[in-house]
């Protein structure tokens, strides 16, 4: 520990502070017995997929794919989870496929 | 509520095993750098922030500077703001349950509550409350479990960590089958890749935000129909 317990402490809120004022202005900013904007009605429709693809992505930032295996683990895994999906469309299933399959690969195949 | 747990439970499977490997991963990596068990749980306690608590570790062994941690984690966290326009339907009279639904919404309870409806002899307050509460107690037990016992784990558990990407495709593919939606994730799905490609690892998803944003206003017309 290079901080002192009360250091610490502080250092912990100021995360915590930090996180919250990401996680609570909307809620803040459009309280519930108001009915909020078009707009923001829109957003809340649409966000969810789009955020649901920067999520993949952010999965994805720290594969590089110009030096060996090039992200071959990586694509090799998604590619097993579209497959099952479209095959079963069970969400578990095609979670436990695409995992296994990729522990195999960086375990055993792309070191 | 128990009925809610029961129903909510197979859905936060996933999210069990990824936040039990990253919550250890956590907690050893603590460890190493002299924060006992009791310091991890707090951080995951308080803050609740995945991948940000793993940029404060090497906030808390160097110099103190707390403001430096809050500005951090505004940005690192940034996305949330997005999801919090995304649950205010669905959030909406939860009563006193708001605040804590509020105060845990992390990426992978946004994802699960984003994609799923609650059976229908389940409330959805109960519903909601039962995945978010789940996903922290993972979280928590997993922090512990790593300031506890996280080195004496024998199996191999490298690639484990990919189910929590595995989880965001496959939930990702099915936000797609609704109605209006396959536009609207090709959109996050390009913005992020761009942006990524732009601006590198390290700073991409204010600016993949902000072109999310634009891309969706601009195309409001074309999505609404």
């Amino acid at each position: 520990m290079q901080l002192t317990a009360f250091q610490t402490v502080i250092m912990i809120l100021a995360v915590a502070f930090g996180t919250m004022l990401t996680r609570f202005p909307p809620f803040l900013l459009f309280p519930e017995d108001k009915e909020p904007p078009v707009i923001v009605k829109y957003l809340g429709r649409v966000l969810p997929p789009a955020m649901m693809g920067l999520l993949v992505v952010y999965c994805f930032k720290s594969v590089s794919f110009i030096t060996f295996p090039f992200g071959a683990s990586e694509l090799i895994g998604v590619a097993v989870i579209i497959m099952l999906h479209s095959w079963k469309r069970n969400v578990l299933l095609s979670i436990a496929g695409g995992t296994v399959v990729y522990m195999i690969l960086v375990q055993m195949i792309f070191k | 509520m128990k009925k809610a747990f029961l129903s909510a439970f197979p859905h936060t499977v996933p999210v069990l095993t990824g936040f039990l490997i990253t919550g250890i991963a956590y907690g050893v990596l603590m460890q190493t750098k002299g924060y006992g068990v009791f310091w991890s749980c707090l951080m995951s306690a308080i803050a609740f922030c995945g991948s940000m608590q793993f940029v404060a570790v090497s906030l808390l062994t160097a110099a103190f500077a707390p403001l430096q941690a809050f500005l951090l984690s505004l940005m690192v966290n940034a996305r949330h703001l997005f999801y919090g326009l995304s649950m205010l339907e669905k959030y909406k009279g939860m009563g006193k349950l708001r605040f804590f639904l509020i105060y845990v919404l992390c990426d992978e309870t946004f994802s699960i509550v984003s994609s799923t409806e609650p059976p229908e002899d389940v409330s959805p307050k109960a519903f909601y409350f039962a995945i978010s509460f789940l996903d922290y107690c993972y979280w928590l037990l997993g922090t512990l479990c790593g300031g506890l016992i996280g080195r004496f784990i024998p199996f191999d558990t490298k690639g484990l960590d990919f189910v929590l990407t595995a989880l965001f495709v496959v939930l990702f593919l099915e936000q797609r089958q609704k109605n209006g939606n396959r536009t609207a994730g090709i959109i996050g799905l390009a913005c992020t890749a761009l942006s990524l490609f732009l601006f590198g690892a390290d700073n991409f998803v204010i600016p993949a935000m902000i072109l999310i944003l634009i891309s969706l206003l601009a195309g409001r017309k074309k999505l609404c129909s």
